[in-house]
C-alpha cells in the first residue's frame, strides 16, 4: 500500500565506522563497525520500524541518515538527492525536510530555554517566521501535540516525561518535515504514557502526511505502529518485510529467536510456548565474525555461514532476508512457531 | 485534544521577571547587592563623603587616633585615614571590575572555542593556558609592570591578562560535557550553526559557573591589587588603594599601637570580597530555571 506513493529515501550500502584510537599519538588501531553496509528504502507516508537489540546499530543508522554522524561510506538518497555528498550549507536547508525525535526527553530539551524558545527555534534558524507570527505558530504547534499553548514561557523541568516528549515532537513538526526519525521515542516513558505518545504520532502522521523511521526495541510496539519492519543485528539488516509477514512468517533464524522472546499475554500459552534461548553474547562490533554476523550464535549454523557473508536478497515479493540457509532452502527452521 | 488538562491556565510570567523574583528572594544576595551599590556610590561621590583631601598632610596631627576632626585618625604623614579609605575604594573597585571583565571575556571566548571545536584548536589553546598558569602570578606581573610602567591602567590590564586561564579551563570543561548532550544534537538536526549552538545552547548553560568564577575572580583581583600595592608595585603612591594602606601599616609598632591604620582597609577588602561573592551566588541561582518557582 505504501509503495504506491513512491520512495522517499533510499539508503544504499551505508556504513558508519567509529575509529578506535590508542596511545599518546592517538593512532587508529581499529574501527567499531556500528553500521556495516545497510541498504533499504523508505516509502512516502509509511512507517518503517527498525528493531534490534542494544548495540545493533539502529540508532546509528537513524543519526547517520540525517548526517548527525558523518557516513563512512554509502549514500542516502532523499528524493534522489544524495545527503552524503551535500556540503554543510546545502545540508542545513535540507534539514527542514527531515527531523528527529529523541529517546530521552530529559536530555533532548535545553534546560535553559523556554518551551516557546525550543519549539520556535527551527522557525528562527530557517527564518520561517518571527515576532507575532512565530509566537502564533508556536502556540498552534503546542495545541497540535496536545499541550496548553499558555506553556510557552515555561521551562522543560516543569513538565512530565510525556509532556516533554510532546514538546520534542512539536519542535520536530515546526518546519513541516517529510521524514521524522523517531529514535526510541517511547522507550524512556511510562507504559501508560507510551500509548498516548504513539497514538499522537499516528494521528499526526495521518494529518500531516509524515513518513517515519521508527527505531525501537519493543517488538509489540513496533508491530503496532509499523507498515514494514527491518531487523538489525550487529550493524547489518537481517530481514526486512511487511509487518504481518515478518511477525507471522519470520524466515531469518535471528528474527525467529528475537520474536520468540516476546511474551504472550496469555498465561496458558506462555506456559507451553517454547522460547529459543541464544547462546553467548552479541560479538563486539569492533571484531565482527567472519561470514554471517549471526554465525557465532545461530542454532542452525553451517559451514557456509562462517565462510561467506550472506547478502540481503529478496526471497519473496517484498521480503528481504540475509541468510544462506533461507537463500537455499526457503526457510531456516530453528523450532520457532508463531504463538 | 488528549489527556492534557489545563491545570494552570494562567500564562507563566516572562523568564526575565522570574529571574528577578528569584534573585530578590535570596536574602544574602540582596544584602550583597546593597553593599556593592553603596561602595560604588562611595567611590563615585568620594569628594563629598571624604570631606578632606587624601593627600593633604596635617603636621599638627601626625599618627593621631580617631577624633572628631579625623574620624579614623591620621597616618604617620598626617593624612586623614577616612579620606584615604574613601578615595582608595575608587582604585580597588575599578581594578577589580575592569581586570575581572578582561579575564572573563578572554577566558570565556578561548574556553568556548577550545571546548566546542576540540581537536587541534583545543590542544593549542589549552597548552597556552597551561603555560600562562605555570608562571608564578606575582613574578609575571612584577616583570610586566616593571617593563610597561606602574600605572592604574597597566595594573588593570596585566591582572586581567593573567587571571583568565581559570575561567578558560572552566568554560572548556563545561562545553566539553555540554556539547555531547542530546539537545545540542537536536539543535544540529534543526540546522543550527556553530555560532547559534554556542550562544543559545552552550553558553546559557554555563552562566552559573561563569558568574561564580567571575565574582570570585573579582574578589581575587582586588586581593591581587592589594598584594601588589603591599609589595610596592601597585598603584603608584601617593594615590591610595586599600592594599597600599595595609602596606604602610606593616610595622609592628603600628600593628600594635595604631589599629586605625590597618583595621579599616582590612575590613573594606573583606566586606567587598564577601558582598561580591554573595551577589555571584544569587545571580547563579537566578539564572537557573530549576531554582525558580512560581
Amino acid at each position: 500500500m505504501a509503495e504506491k506513493n513512491g520512495v522517499l529515501v533510499q539508503v544504499r550500502e551505508l556504513k558508519k565506522y567509529f575509529p578506535i584510537r590508542r596511545g599518546v599519538l592517538q593512532r587508529r588501531v581499529g574501527d567499531v563497525k556500528a553500521v556495516d553496509g545497510v541498504t533499504f528504502n523508505i516509502f512516502r507516508g509509511e512507517t518503517l520500524g527498525l528493531v534490534g537489540e542494544s548495540g545493533s546499530g539502529k540508532t546509528t543508522v537513524g543519526r547517520t541518515m540525517l548526517r548527525l554522524y558523518e557516513p563512512t561510506a554509502g549514500s542516502i538518497l532523499f528524493e534522489g538527492l544524495d545527503l552524503a555528498q551535500l556540503s554543510s550549507r546545502e545540508l542545513r536547508s535540507t534539514r527542514q525536510r527531515m527531523q528527529i525525535i529523541f529517546q530521552d526527553p530529559y536530555a533532548s530539551l535545553n534546560p535553559r530555554m523556554t518551551v516557546g524558545g525550543i519549539v520556535g527555534e527551527p522557525l528562527e534558524v530557517h527564518r520561517v517566521a518571527r515576532g507575532k507570527e512565530k509566537r502564533e505558530r508556536v502556540q498552534e504547534l503546542l495545541r497540535l501535540v496536545g499541550l496548553n499553548p499558555y506553556f510557552v514561557n515555561r521551562y522543560p523541568h516543569e513538565f512530565s516525561g510525556g509532556q516533554r516528549q510532546r514538546i520534542g515532537i512539536a519542535r520536530a513538526l515546526a518546519l513541516n518535515p517529510d521524514l521524522i526519525v523517531c529514535d526510541e521515542p517511547i522507550s524512556s516513558l511510562d507504559v501508560s504514557i507510551q500509548a498516548q505518545v504513539v497514538n499522537l504520532l499516528e494521528e499526526l502522521q495521518g494529518r500531516m502526511n509524515l513518513t517515519y523511521l521508527f527505531i525501537a526495541h519493543d517488538l509489540s510496539m513496533v508491530r503496532h505502529i509499523s507498515d514494514r519492519v527491518a531487523v538489525m543485528y550487529l550493524g547489518k539488516i537481517m530481514e526486512l518485510t511487511d509487518r504481518d509477514e515478518l511477525y507471522l512468517n519470520p524466515l531469518n533464524p535471528y528474527t525467529q529467536a528475537l520474536l520468540s522472546a516476546v511474551p504472550v499475554p496469555d498465561p496458558v500459552v506462555e506456559e507451553k510456548r517454547r522460547r529459543i534461548i541464544l547462546e553467548g553474547d552479541i560479538p563486539s562490533p569492533a571484531t565482527p565474525p567472519d561470514g554471517c554476523n549471526f554465525s557465532t550464535r545461530c542454532p542452525v549454523v553451517r559451514d557456509i555461514c562462517v565462510e561467506a557473508d550472506p547478502e540481503l536478497i529478496e526471497v519473496a515479493s517484498g521480503h528481504f532476508c540475509a541468510c544462506h540457509i533461507v537463500e537455499r532452502e526457503g526457510r531456516a527452521d530453528i523450532g520457532y512457531t508463531v504463538a | 485534544m488528549t489527556e492534557m488538562k489545563l491545570t494552570d491556565a494562567a500564562e507563566a510570567p516572562r523568564p526575565r521577571r522570574r529571574s528577578r523574583r528569584q534573585f530578590l528572594r535570596h536574602r544574602l544576595a540582596v544584602i550583597g547587592t546593597v553593599v556593592v551599590l553603596i561602595l560604588i556610590l562611595v567611590a563615585v561621590f568620594a569628594p563629598v563623603i571624604a570631606r578632606k583631601d587624601p593627600m593633604y598632610q596635617d603636621y599638627s596631627a601626625l599618627k593621631a587616633p580617631p577624633s572628631s576632626e579625623h574620624i579614623l585618625g591620621t597616618d604617620a604623614l598626617g593624612r586623614d585615614v577616612w579620606a584615604r579609605l574613601v578615595y582608595a575604594s575608587r582604585v580597588s573597585l575599578s581594578v577589580g571590575f575592569v581586570a575581572v571583565s578582561i579575564a572573563a571575556v578572554v577566558g570565556t571566548t578561548l574556553g568556548a572555542v577550545a571546548g566546542y571545536y576540540g581537536g587541534a584548536v583545543d590542544s593549542t589553546i589549552m597548552r597556552i593556558t597551561d603555560t600562562v598558569m605555570c608562571f608564578p602570578l606575582l613574578i609575571i606581573i612584577i616583570t610586566v609592570v616593571a617593563m610597561v610602567g606602574q600605572s592604574l591602567y597597566n595594573i588593570m590590564a596585566v591582572i586581567g591578562l593573567i587571571a583568565w586561564p581559570g575561567i578558560c579551563r572552566l568554560v572548556r570543561g563545561q562545553f566539553l560535557s555540554l556539547r555531547e548532550q542530546e539537545f545540542v544534537t537536536a539543535a544540529r538536526a534543526l540546522g543550527a550553526g556553530g555560532g547559534r549552538i554556542i550562544w543559545r545552547h552552550l553558553l546559557p548553560n554555563c552562566i552559573g559557573p561563569i558568574t561564580v568564577a567571575t565574582t570570585f575572580g573579582m574578589a581575587g583581583t582586588i586581593l591581587t591589587e592589594a598584594s601588589l600595592s603591599f609589595l610596592g608595585l601597585g598603584v603608584p603612591p601617593p594615590q591610595p588603594s586599600w592594599g597600599q594602606m595595609l602596606t604602610e601599616a606593616q610595622k609592628l609598632s603600628i600593628l600594635a599601637e595604631m589599629p586605625w591604620l590597618w583595621i579599616p582597609p582590612g575590613i573594606m577588602i573583606g566586606l567587598t570580597v564577601l558582598a561580591v561573592n554573595f551577589v555571584g551566588d544569587g545571580l547563579r541561582d537566578a539564572f537557573d530555571p530549576r531554582m525558580q518557582s512560581n
